[in-house]
């Protein structure tokens, strides 16, 4: 055995390198909904302050089984598709637009600017009065509501496309329509989705906003009630609802980044 | 074709670039622009494909180009310049796509350059699977689909290994044998200025201007690694550029 000379040197770098870890998602959610659980029914957290897990799935059964549940979430749906729609359409055309010409980006970045800070729900009354009390206004806050945030992401964007590869098809004598559809919309497409994050869940709020202020039916009408009524149950249901929509658009968008966007490195 | 460049100069902004540079890139020549760093010589292939405009003076095409030319003016860059969501095969098809040539003929193109380069196996793959090396050779399957009248080829090698580049340039002496093409190639790198260039020019610091050109008269093929008659080019064309190069790296750069 020949003796060991000098030390071994010490390892420094670990760490800076995050690794998705499969479940650890899940375990935080179930964590949190048992210790809630064990807390309400133990009395440690008083029944005034949050609803027992169970009882919120009980009341989510029911809604369920009364087939109230779609009575809500269709209109729901409906609108934050339509308006949602609506205002990533605008918002994509325009942020292409300014990425692509002076004129524009001149004319519309102030502008956008401008309204990005405004809160959007402060502006539901005004809408009620310009599009009406039913469906439009609602689909006209979510549009606009959405439009800003995807303004932003799209000429950022389309702002990062390698220049390079638009100056190599310019050296190849493509069109101007092949560079803009082959070349300029390709590249900004991981920043437009990562946009589309930020603008879906801006929808989801201004969803509920707008339902909170005009509407029979939907999440957000169900959870005023709820919230007028003191009925946690009820309340919490709604919110599960939200947060499930939300855990959707994510996993959607996660589902398209990877069919779509395995070509990066 | 050939290319003809008359009296060119051009400034950007305060800094002048290129100072009344005369040049005639002669059909079926490889003709190498050496020169140190920031000298011009990329804003000069910039002018000879019609990417930037030259503040004064003329590029001139002379004689028409082949009549199957689908882009007669065409680069190769030095940072490949590949569509990253496209593979291989869709690399070579964007620059055809705009032609309408029709699916038989465009495969035909596709796989005949895919094969000259070598790449015929790696038709699916994607950029990021690849080498730099095989990258560039992609760029340069690319270049040749369009049945170029000139290549312009800026530092083509510069962003690989020096074993790559090797491999590369006796990659670009193969194509040229099999079918001699009219090519400028900006390059800092003067001992592949040497294995390709036919005629080598060696450009001053800035302003740019001729300050040399040296013809090397030994066939392509001829050429190896550490040949005595290219060890002298070499050297002869160090000579001319070493005080230039050492004057050029201590200058501010000005923009």
């Amino acid at each position: 055995m020949t003796e060991l000379r000098g030390n071994p040197v010490a390892f420094r770098g670990r760490g800076f390198s995050p690794r998705p870890i499969a479940g650890v998602g899940l375990v935080v959610f179930v964590v949190l909904i048992v210790g809630t659980e064990l807390g309400t029914r133990s009395g440690w957290i008083s029944a005034l302050t949050l609803p027992r897990p169970s009882a919120v799935f009980a009341t989510f059964v029911d809604l369920w089984k009364s087939g109230l549940l779609w009575v809500h979430l269709v209109p729901s749906l409906r609108r934050i598709l339509i308006g949602g729609s609506i205002g990533i359409g605008i918002g994509v055309s325009l942020g292409v637009a300014i990425g692509l010409f002076g004129v524009v980006r001149a004319g519309m970045v102030p502008l956008v600017a401008a309204l990005f800070p405004i809160p959007k729900i402060a502006l539901l009354p005004l809408f009620v009065v310009w599009f009406g009390i039913d469906e439009t206004s609602k689909y006209a806050l979510i549009a606009f509501g959405t439009f800003t945030p995807t303004v932003v992401a799209t000429f950022g964007a389309v702002d990062n496309v390698d220049r390079g590869l638009i100056r190599m098809g310019q050296s190849f004598g493509l069109s101007w329509w092949s560079i803009v559809s082959k070349i300029v919309l390709p590249g900004a497409f991981p920043g437009i989705l990562s946009g589309l994050r930020v603008s879906i869940s801006i929808g989801i709020i201004l969803l509920v906003a707008a339902e909170m202020i005009g509407a029979e039916f939907g999440i957000g009408s169900y959870i005023l009630e709820a919230g007028a009524l003191y009925d946690l149950e009820r309340l919490f249901t709604g919110v599960t609802l939200l947060s499930i929509l939300g855990l959707i658009v994510s996993w959607v968008i996660g589902g398209i980044e990877r069919r779509f966007l395995d070509w990066r490195g | 074709m050939d290319l003809l460049i008359e009296s060119v100069g051009h400034s950007y902004g305060p800094v002048e670039v290129l100072r009344d540079v005369s040049l005639d890139i002669p059909h079926g020549q490889i003709v190498c622009l050496v020169g140190p760093s920031g000298c011009g010589k990329s804003t000069l292939l910039r002018f000879l494909g019609g990417l930037e405009v030259p503040g004064s003076g003329r590029v001139l095409t002379v004689g028409e180009p082949p009549a199957d030319s689908l882009n007669p003016l065409t680069y190769v860059f030095q940072h490949f310049a590949l569509l990253p969501w496209r593979t291989v095969e869709g690399n070579v098809r964007l620059v055809l796509e705009d032609h309408r040539l029709g699916a038989r003929e465009t495969e035909e193109i596709v796989a005949d350059v895919l094969a000259r380069t070598r790449l015929s196996e790696f038709r699916k793959a994607l950029p990021k699977q690849l080498s730099g090396g095989m990258k560039q050779r992609v760029a340069i399957a690319r270049a040749l689909a369009v049945r170029p009248a000139v290549m312009l080829l800026d530092e083509p090698l510069s962003a690989l290994d020096s074993q790559t580049r090797e491999l590369l340039l006796d990659d670009l002496v193969a194509l040229w044998t099999r079918q001699p093409f009219t090519a400028v190639y900006v390059t800092h790198n003067l001992s592949e200025a040497v294995r390709l260039g036919h005629r080598i020019v060696v450009m001053s610091r800035r302003p740019g201007r001729v300050r040399a050109i040296v013809d090397v008269d030994q066939p392509l093929t001829e050429r190896t690694l550490g040949d005595p008659v290219l060890e002298a080019h070499q050297k002869e064309l160090w000579d001319l550029m070493r005080d230039e190069a050492m004057a050029a790296d201590r200058e501010l750069i000005g923009d």
